[in-house]
C-alpha cells in the first residue's frame, strides 16, 4: 500500500481506506498495542508521583503561548544570541528552501553523507531523499530510525517510530542489511550490532543534521532530548552541525526549561529524566562542531498563528502522549494517518500544514474522547481543534460548486429545512418509518443503509426509527394524562 | 536567505495583528505574570536527599558508591578494579587526590574521537547532580572535559560531592543560570533504548555502564 508522505505532493489513500488495510495486518495491531499499554503504563506511574503536575502543565501551558504570542520578538531575539554565540541562522519559508539550504551547506563541504539525529521536522520536509536526489546519503542514527531506514519503511510513532516492529522482524532487516547472518533475536544482540554498525560512522562522517526540541531565545542555546547517546554523537563529533527547527520551537528563557524537562520525559517515555539531555550554544572552543547553522523553518505554521482557534496547536513538544492515549491510534498505528504527524496531533497539525489538500480526512480520525487533552503536557485541547477544523473544512467543501451540490451538503440542508419546521419533521419521519422498513434487519437494527449513506453502517448498526417519534408520544402522553391521572410516564415502544 | 527571514517575521506579524482585528486576541499572561506554582524548591533533609539520588541512580541500573572526601582515590580504586578498568582517560582539572595508583590516567582533552575509542573508561567529576530524576550534570570545562571525552568510552565513572546535589529540577536551573551557554550534558543513567518491543536494553551509543561515587562526610553537617 501507498502511505507517501502528504508534505511531498504525493499520493496517500485517505485515513478510512489506509485504516481498513491497516486493521488486517494483526501482527501490527500486536505490536502498536502492546507498545503503547508499555509507555501508558509507565507515564502513569511516573505522573501519579508528580504532586505538582497539574500545575506543571499549567506553566508548560503558559510558556508555550507566551512564546506564540510574541514569536517574532523570540525569534529574532534567538537569531541574535546565536550569531553571537558564534552560530549562524538561516529561515527557510517552506521545505524546498530548508532543504535546499541543507543541502547547500553539506555540499560546501563536500559530503556525500550525513549522520542524523531523529526529526520529524526532517521527516515533514522530507529531507532524507531531497539529499539522495543530489547524491547524499543520509545515515539514521536512532535505532529504531536505522530500523526504519534499512526496513525501507515509515515511522509510526513520534517517539518510538518502529514500535510496530518486533524483535524478530528488526533481526531481519538487520541480518540483512548489516550482512550478520548468525545475528541473535534478543534485543542485546541487535543494539550491539547498530552500535557497531554505526560507531564508524560516527567517527568519520563529518556534517550532522539534526531537529532541535527547544530553542532558548535568552541565550540562543539549543536543547535536545534523547536516550541512546547517538544525539550525542551526532552533536558532537562532527566538524559541522546543522539544526532544522520549525520556528514555533522558541521559548523565552532557560529557567523556562525547567518546565519541559520535567513534563516531556515523563510524557514521552515514561521515565523521570531521560538518559541525555544536551544543551549547547553557537560554537565551543574545543568542543564540538566548529561550524554550526539554525535552519528556521516556517512551512505553513506562520498561517497556522493567525486562527485564534487552532493555533494552540503549535504549543506542542512533540511527547507522543496523544498518541498513546487515543483508541483510534491504538487500534490503527501511525501507518493509516497517512502523514508524517500521527495520532491526535497529527490529526490536527497535518491539516493545517498542508492546508487540507490531501489530509482533510484527518480531523475525522478521532472520536472525541478527550483522553489526548487529558494527558497532554502543554494542555492542548485537541478536541476543540478537531471540531473547529471540522467545521472549517464542511465551510470549504460549501463554498465550492461540487461541495455545493454534493450529496453532504443537500442532505444537510435538507436537513436543516426539516428541523426548522415542525410539521415538515412529523411528515418526514412519518416517510422515513414507511421507507426504513425493506433495510430494518431481523436483529431489528438496520446493517446496511443504501447508496451514500452505507459509509456509516460500514461499521455499526443504526437503530430504526421507532414507531412512535417523541412529539407523538409527548402528544399522545398528554391525551392519555387527561384520561387517568394514575398513568406512570414510561419509556417508548 | 533576507527575503525569507523578511517575509516569515511579516506573516508572523501579520498573524498576530490578524487575531487582535476580528477580535480574537486570546493572548496569554504576559512572561513575568506566568503561574509557577509547581514546586521549584525541594524540601528534604541532606541525608534523605541523597537517599533519594541512589535509589533513582539505582532504578536507571547506575552503579552506586559513596565514600568520605579522604578516601575518594581508594574508592576509586575499589570501582576500577571491580570492573577490570586501568587504563582510563580524564579531564583536566581533576584533583589529583582523587587519582589511585596502580591505573593509568591520561589527560583527555585533547585527544581526537578516535583515539578515546581505545580506553577503558572515563573518570569525571559534575557541575551538579539532581535527586528527583536521578541526573548527572556535566558542562564543559576542568573537571569534566570536553562532551567527547565522557561520552565515547564504554564506561564513565563520575564523582558526586553531596553539597552538589540538588533536590528538584528548578533548583537545578537556579544553579546553572549563570553559565548557561557552555555545553551542557544531562545523564540519567547509562545509555539506553527502548525502540525494541520497549524494552529498555542498556547501553547503544553512550557508554554502557555509569559508576557514581558520591563523596559525603558523615560528621559534617552540610
Ligand atoms: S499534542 Fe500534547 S500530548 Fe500530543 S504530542 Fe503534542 S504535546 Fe504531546
Amino acid at each position: 500500500m501507498n502511505t507517501e508522505k502528504n508534505f511531498r505532493g504525493q499520493r496517500h489513500p485517505d485515513f478510512p481506506v489506509a485504516a481498513k488495510e491497516l486493521l488486517q495486518d494483526v501482527q501490527l495491531r500486536q505490536n502498536v498495542r502492546h507498545a503503547t499499554d508499555v509507555i501508558t503504563a509507565k507515564r502513569a506511574h511516573v505522573v501519579d508521583e508528580m504532586q505538582d503536575w497539574q500545575t506543571l502543565r499549567d506553566a508548560g501551558s503558559a510558556v508555550r503561548q507566551n512564546a506564540l504570542d510574541h514569536l517574532d520578538r523570540y525569534l529574532t531575539q534567538f537569531e541574535e544570541a546565536c550569531i553571537r554565540a558564534g552560530g549562524q541562522v538561516h529561515w527557510a519559508i517552506d521545505a524546498a528552501e530548508a532543504n535546499r539550504i541543507a543541502i547547500e551547506l553539506v555540499q560546501a563541504h563536500a559530503a556525500k553523507e550525513v549522520i542524523k539525529i531523529k526529526s520529524m521536522t526532517t521527516e515533514e520536509i522530507g529531507l532524507n531523499d531531497a539529499l539522495a536526489q543530489v547524491g547524499i546519503h543520509a545515515h539514521e542514527t536512532d535505532l529504531a530510525e536505522l530500523i526504519i531506514q534499512l526496513g525501507k519503511d515509515k515511522p509510526s510513532h513520534i517517539v518510538a517510530p518502529a514500535l510496530h516492529k518486533n524483535r524478530q522482524q528488526v533481526r531481519a532487516i538487520f541480518q540483512r542489511e548489516m550482512e550478520l547472518p548468525e545475528l541473535g533475536d534478543r534485543p542485546e544482540d541487535l543494539t550491539e550490532a547498530a552500535r557497531v554498525f554505526l560507531r564508524e560512522k560516527f567517527l568519520r562522517i563529518p556534517v550532522a543534521i539534526s531537529g532541535a526540541n527547544f530553542l532558548v531565545a535568552e541565550t540562543g542555546g539549543v536543547c535536545i532530548v534523547e536516550s541512546e547517546g547517538n544525539g550525542r554523537m551526532c552533536l558532537t563529533l562532527p566538524r559541522v552541525l546543522i539544526a532544522i527547527a520549525g520556528i514555533e520551537k522558541v521559548i523565552p528563557k532557560f529557567r523556562d526549561l525547567e518546565v519541559f524537562l520535567q513534563t516531556l520525559p515523563r510524557s514521552a517515555t515514561g521515565e523521570r529524566m531521560n538518559p541525555y539531555n544536551s544543551l549547547w550554544t553557537g560554537v565551543y572552543p574545543g568542543d564540538g562542531p566548529q561550524e554550526f547553522h539554525v535552519i528556521l523553518l516556517d512551512n505553513g505554521r506562520s498561517e497556522i498563528l493567525g486562527d485564534a482557534e487552532a493555533r494552540q496547536t503549535l504549543k506542542c513538544i512533540r511527547c507522543g502522549a496523544c498518541q498513546n492515549a487515543c483508541p483510534v491510534y491504538r487500534q490503527t498505528g501511525g501507518h493509516a494517518y497517512g502523514s508524517v504527524y500521527a495520532g491526535p496531533i497529527g490529526a490536527i497539525l497535518t491539516p493545517q500544514l498542508d492546508r487540507f489538500r490531501q489530509s482533510a480526512s484527518l480531523p475525522y480520525a478521532s472520536s472525541l474522547c478527550g483522553a489526548c487533552y487529558e494527558v497532554c503536557p502543554v494542555k492542548i485541547n485537541i478536541p476543540e481543534v478537531l471540531i473547529h477544523l471540522r467545521g472549517q473544512i464542511v465551510r470549504e467543501e460549501q463554498e465550492t460548486f461540487a461541495g455545493k451540490i454534493g450529496p453532504w451538503n443537500v442532505g444537510m440542508q435538507i436537513a436543516a429545512s426539516l428541523f426548522a419546521s415542525g410539521d415538515r419533521l412529523a411528515l418526514a419521519q412519518y416517510l422515513g418509518r414507511i421507507g426504513q422498513k425493506p433495510f430494518v434487519a431481523s436483529s431489528g437494527f438496520i446493517e446496511h443503509l443504501p447508496f451514500q449513506l452505507g459509509g456509516w453502517t460500514q461499521t455499526r448498526d443504526l437503530a430504526p426509527l421507532p414507531a412512535q417519534s417523541f412529539r407523538q408520544w409527548w402528544a399522545q402522553r398528554e391525551k392519555t394524562a387527561e384520561n387517568s391521572t394514575h398513568t406512570k410516564a414510561g419509556g417508548q415502544s | 536567505m533576507e527575503p525569507a527571514r523578511q517575509a516569515i517575521l511579516e506573516r508572523i506579524r501579520s498573524a498576530h495583528a490578524l487575531r487582535s482585528a476580528t477580535g480574537r486576541h486570546d493572548s496569554g499572561a504576559s512572561y513575568d505574570a506566568i503561574s509557577r506554582a509547581y514546586q521549584r524548591a525541594g524540601s528534604l533533609q541532606n541525608t534523605e536527599r541523597v537517599e533519594l539520588f541512589e535509589h533513582r541512580l539505582k532504578e536507571y541500573d547506575a552503579g552506586v558508591h559513596s565514600a568520605s572526601t579522604e578516601k575518594i582515590a581508594d574508592a576509586v580504586k575499589e570501582i576500577l578494579a571491580n570492573r577490570g578498568r586501568r587504563n582510563m582517560v580524564a579531564p583536566s582539572g581533576l584533583p589529583a587526590a582523587w587519582l589511585p595508583e596502580g591505573f593509568t590516567f591520561t589527560l583527555g582533552d585533547g585527544i581526537t574521537a578516535n583515539d578515546l575509542d581505545h580506553f577503558d573508561g572515563v573518570l569525571t567529576g559534575c557541575t551538579l547532580a539532581i535527586a528527583l530524576t536521578g541526573s548527572i550534570v556535566l558542562q564543559s570545562g576542568a573537571g569534566q572535559g570536553p562532551r567527547r571525552l565522557s561520552l565515547i568510552p564504554d564506561y564513565h565513572l563520575c564523582v558526586v560531592l553531596a553539597e552538589q546535589i540538588v533536590e528538584t529540577v528548578s533548583e537545578a536551573f537556579d544553579r546553572l543560570g549563570p553559565t548557561a551557554t557552555l555545553p551542557t550534558t544531562f545523564i540519567s543513567g547509562p545509555s539506553a533504548t527502548a525502540d525494541i518491543e520497549m524494552t529498555r536494553i542498556k547501553g547503544v551509543h553512550g557508554p554502557r555502564f555509569l559508576d557514581v561515587l558520591i563523596v559525603q562526610d558523615k560528621n559534617r553537617i552540610g
